[in-house]
């Protein structure tokens, strides 16, 4: 437990500078939104306690909005803004207007009506009324509903990492993927920190009395203005080209960090989710990105893998990994699982990923014929003898391989079958594993060596590039420290690889990755 | 001057007020007078367009208040409303000198006014930095007088500046208020359903009845004059003690005991029958000193008081 603590705290201090970045590009965003959102809340609010008449369409508008998942809007504003800061703040924007409209709108109608009246008595003119007497009687209420603007927004800023907006979620979701407690924690504390801090200051404010509260107001835009300012966008950093990368690659030394170490290749860089990332990158926001090599959307997408020259990316080998108690459980499982060793090479796998990624057909059918198309498939037998839980990781080939391993469980064993599939990244499904959530689901060599092992730095090198070797040293020590088997590869290498657009590489003569950088050397 | 001609208002089904029409003579006292409901506050805050009506005109010294931007006649009327209805964001001195800040005066004179003002109404100077809800009800409600009053309307409207006190409280605070000196240079309409207090601030009162004027008058008018059964039976429960109010030593002088020739200090003949009693009685005295309108001067004790005003009773019935 100390050891653990210590680490979180070497590995804070280690990455200072950069929690520093992503803690002020967070604060910066959840105010720069805040800014925008008190700017159009406000004056709609208003309206609205004029005009109640259209208060139920603005608020039930503002509540729609509101309940739009995140994730879902983030993606919304792609095509419209693109990526980075503008959809981020955006998005952000719309998750904290309804708070502020609504108690906007509450509070000026909860004014005592003889204090109104009163206003107008002494001559007071609709503007004065406002600025007087509305506003300031009100604010406690439209303090409240900023406070609660500012909370939601804290939270949400960790999603804008998905599309390069930075934050404090590059942490949070570059530690999930890379099943990186420490990391996680380096994003998460400090997040749940500022959204503490925050409700109370705010909640100071709110609680003071006229007289404090008035001086306090005269402050509060000069300090949501400094703090919407922090967030400076990353662009002062010359490159010719821009790369994105997930957090999980920028974090890894066979990713980010080999580029830099091994290449030396010097780019202006940003992080963004792989959900996202090719996308980006056809629609020319960016230029490099990294990729899986079997990715269906590098077809759709006509992508080019840039070669690796100098083999900085491990093998990433696909192999079903069970649990020893499973297999024991399941006495047929083993063979069943294995029926798929060696069937699929790197192009089926692109192919089967294109099928179900761009032309959108169901993972299961994709599944059943390629089993149909090369013998394997059976139909169910529809037994009852227990029943075998597939984990998969959440993207498209993961589901696909789920799919076919149910097949043939249920095409050859009495077995049943329940899939858990879009398990987050790879440390929700090897917890899930561990914790006896699932029985079995596919890894791949790199992932288990790289991520899951983490292992001396010097062994990882040596063996990193050896199939063979990687393999041999993954499937010992799982069965060693996990008591897991890994059983017999699919056959194809889902490798990381940078990629560009086709018709760019050609332009720039970039065919590899010392061509990337040579070329960036030189613009 | 006020005027009102033929005013009319209806909310929805209610006809809240119905042709009313009266006339306010530079200086004097209006008092409207009613029952709850019967369209008082209506009528007053249509004279501040507070309100506007649906029938009629309103001059202000002759001029159409529809003429007028409705911020500037109102910031040209002193308002005391029957909430009180200060700002619960603002001190008391902010209070008093809201409408003096509209109106762009400097912070000398401001402060000179409240201070003044304060003085007048008998309020604790650490009260001007408080709150509204850190001062008693009767405070608060010679604060809304105050704000008022500030920037010295020739108009006043007040709407139960009294309202919310309890009977001893009121009655000291309209005695102070009916010895400003500066209220009795304004045009002043004051609500009340207070019979005692119509009658202790009025120079004529307004009888309002479901919207309707039933009677305009003198106090004096309205007791003995009353043109129906509803002006009659509003007053019929406090009938005596207004008697004595209204009525003063002038108007009994011929029924009181023949004329002494010396003393060193007297009361004025003014004073009501009701005040001369009381004086009568707090100050243990048997013989009270008035002098009338001729200069003459007449030693009067409680018993030869009740007998003249008997008299007068008597004379005023078979009139
Ligand atoms: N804004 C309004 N909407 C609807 N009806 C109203 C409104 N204001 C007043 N009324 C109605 O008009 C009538 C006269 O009301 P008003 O307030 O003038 O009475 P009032 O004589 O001042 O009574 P009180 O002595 O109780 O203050 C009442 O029946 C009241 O219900
Ligand atoms: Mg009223």
């Amino acid at each position: 437990m100390n050891e653990q603590q210590q680490t979180l705290w070497q590995f804070m201090s280690g990455q200072s500078d950069k929690l520093l970045g992503q803690t002020l590009q967070h604060v910066g965003l959840t105010f720069i939104s805040l800014i925008l959102a008190i700017a159009i809340g406000l004056p709609l609010g208003i309206l609205i306690a004029r005009k109640r008449k259209l208060s139920g369409t603005v608020l039930g508008i503002a509540g729609v909005l509101q309940t739009v998942p995140s994730i879902a809007l983030l993606g919304f504003m792609i095509p419209v803004l693109g990526i980075g800061a503008k959809p981020a703040i955006v998005a952000l924007l719309i998750y904290a207007l309804l708070p502020i409209i609504r108690n906007t709108y509450t509070g000026i109608i909860g004014i005592d009506q003889h204090v109104k009246e009163a206003a107008r008595a002494m001559g007071m003119s609709k503007g004065q009324i406002l600025l007087k007497v509305e506003l300031p009687l009100a604010m406690p209420v439209i303090l409240a509903g900023i406070r609660t603007a500012t909370v939601i927004n804290v939270g949400v800023a960790t999603l804008a990492s998905f599309i390069a907006a930075g934050g404090l979620g590059e942490f949070i979701f570059g530690g999930i993927s890379l099943n990186n407690t420490n990391m996680i924690l380096a994003g998460a504390i400090p997040a749940a920190l500022l959204a503490i801090i925050l409700d109370a200051l705010l909640s100071l404010i709110q609680k003071m009395d006229f007289k404090k509260l008035r001086k306090a107001l005269y402050i509060f835009p000069i300090v949501i203005l400094v703090l919407g300012g922090f967030y400076a966008l990353p662009t002062a950093y010359g490159s010719t080209l821009t790369a994105g990368f997930t957090p999980e690659f920028m974090g890894r030394q066979d990713g980010d960090l080999g580029l830099k170490s091994t290449y030396g290749l010097k780019i202006h860089t940003i992080v963004i989710s792989d959900a996202v990332m090719y996308k980006a990158a056809f629609a020319k926001e960016l230029d490099v990105i990294s990729g899986y090599s079997t990715d269906g959307r590098l077809k759709a997408f006509d992508l080019k893998i840039l070669k690796d020259d100098k083999n900085i990316f491990p093998p990433y080998y696909a192999a079903p990994i069970v649990r020893d108690k499973a297999l024991k459980q399941f006495p047929e499982l083993e063979k069943s699982l294995n029926l798929l060793s060696g069937k699929i090479t790197d192009s089926i796998m692109t192919d089967l990923n294109y099928r179900t990624d761009y032309l959108h057909q169901q993972p299961e059918r994709v599944a059943k014929d390629f089993l149909i198309s090369n013998g394997l498939y059976k139909a169910p037998k529809n037994g009852h003898n227990g029943t075998v839980r597939i984990g998969s990781k959440i993207f498209g080939e993961q589901y696909i391989l789920a799919e076919m391993y149910s097949m043939l469980i249920k095409g050859n064993t009495d077995y049943d079958v329940a899939t858990k599939t879009g398990l987050g990244g790879t440390k929700i499904c090897f917890d899930a594993l561990m914790n006896d959530q699932i029985d079995f689901y596919p890894e791949y060599t790199g992932t288990g060596l790289l991520v899951l092992l983490q292992p001396d730095p010097k062994i990882a090198k040596e063996m990193a590039h050896d199939k063979e070797k990687t393999y041999d040293y993954v499937s010992a020590e799982f069965e060693k420290k996990f008591k897991i088997k890994w059983l017999k590869p699919i056959g194809f290498n889902n490798s990381y690889a940078l990629m560009m657009r086709q018709k760019q590489s050609k332009e720039l003569d970039v065919n590899s990755i010392t061509d990337l950088k040579n070329y960036l050397d030189k613009n | 001057m006020i005027e009102l001609k033929g005013i009319s208002k209806k909310f929805g089904d209610t006809q809240a007020v119905n042709h009313v029409s009266f006339k306010v003579a530079e200086k004097e006292t209006l008092v409207l007078l009613g029952t709850s409901g019967c369209g008082k506050t209506t009528t007053l805050k249509m004279i501040n367009r507070l309100i506007e009506p649906d029938e009629g005109q309103i001059f202000i010294n002759g001029e159409n208040i529809t003429d007028q931007d409705p911020d500037v006649l109102r910031k040209g009327i002193g308002y005391v409303m029957q909430n009180i209805g200060l700002f619960p964001h603002y001190t008391i001195a902010e209070n008093i000198a809201l409408v003096p800040k509209l109106l762009k005066w400097d912070k000398e004179k401001i402060n000179s006014r409240t201070q003044e003002l304060i003085q007048k109404l008998h309020l604790p100077e650490n009260t001007l930095a408080m709150y509204p809800h850190e001062l008693s009800g009767g405070q608060q409600q010679r604060v809304g007088l105050a704000r008022a009053l500030v920037t010295d309307p020739s108009v006043l409207l007040m709407d139960e500046p009294f309202g919310a006190l309890d009977n001893v409280t009121r009655t000291s605070i309209q005695k102070e208020f009916k010895a400003l000196e500066e209220l009795k240079r304004k045009t002043i309409v004051m609500v009340t359903h207070d019979v005692q207090e119509a009658f202790e601030l009025a120079d004529r009162i307004c009888l309002m009845d479901r919207g309707e004027v039933v009677q305009i008058g003198t106090p004096k008018e309205l007791l003995y004059q009353p043109v129906n059964d509803f002006a009659k039976k509003f007053l019929a429960g406090q009938r005596l003690a207004l008697e004595f109010k209204v009525v003063n030593i002038q108007d009994i002088w011929t029924y009181l005991p023949k004329e002494i020739i010396q003393a060193s200090e007297s009361e004025s003949a003014d004073l009501s029958v009701w005040d001369a009693m009381e004086l009568l009685r707090n100050n243990n005295q048997s013989e009270l000193f008035v002098s009338g309108a001729d200069q003459a001067i007449k030693s009067i004790n409680f018993e030869q008081l009740t007998k003249g005003f008997n008299q007068y009773q008597n004379a005023q019935l078979h009139e």
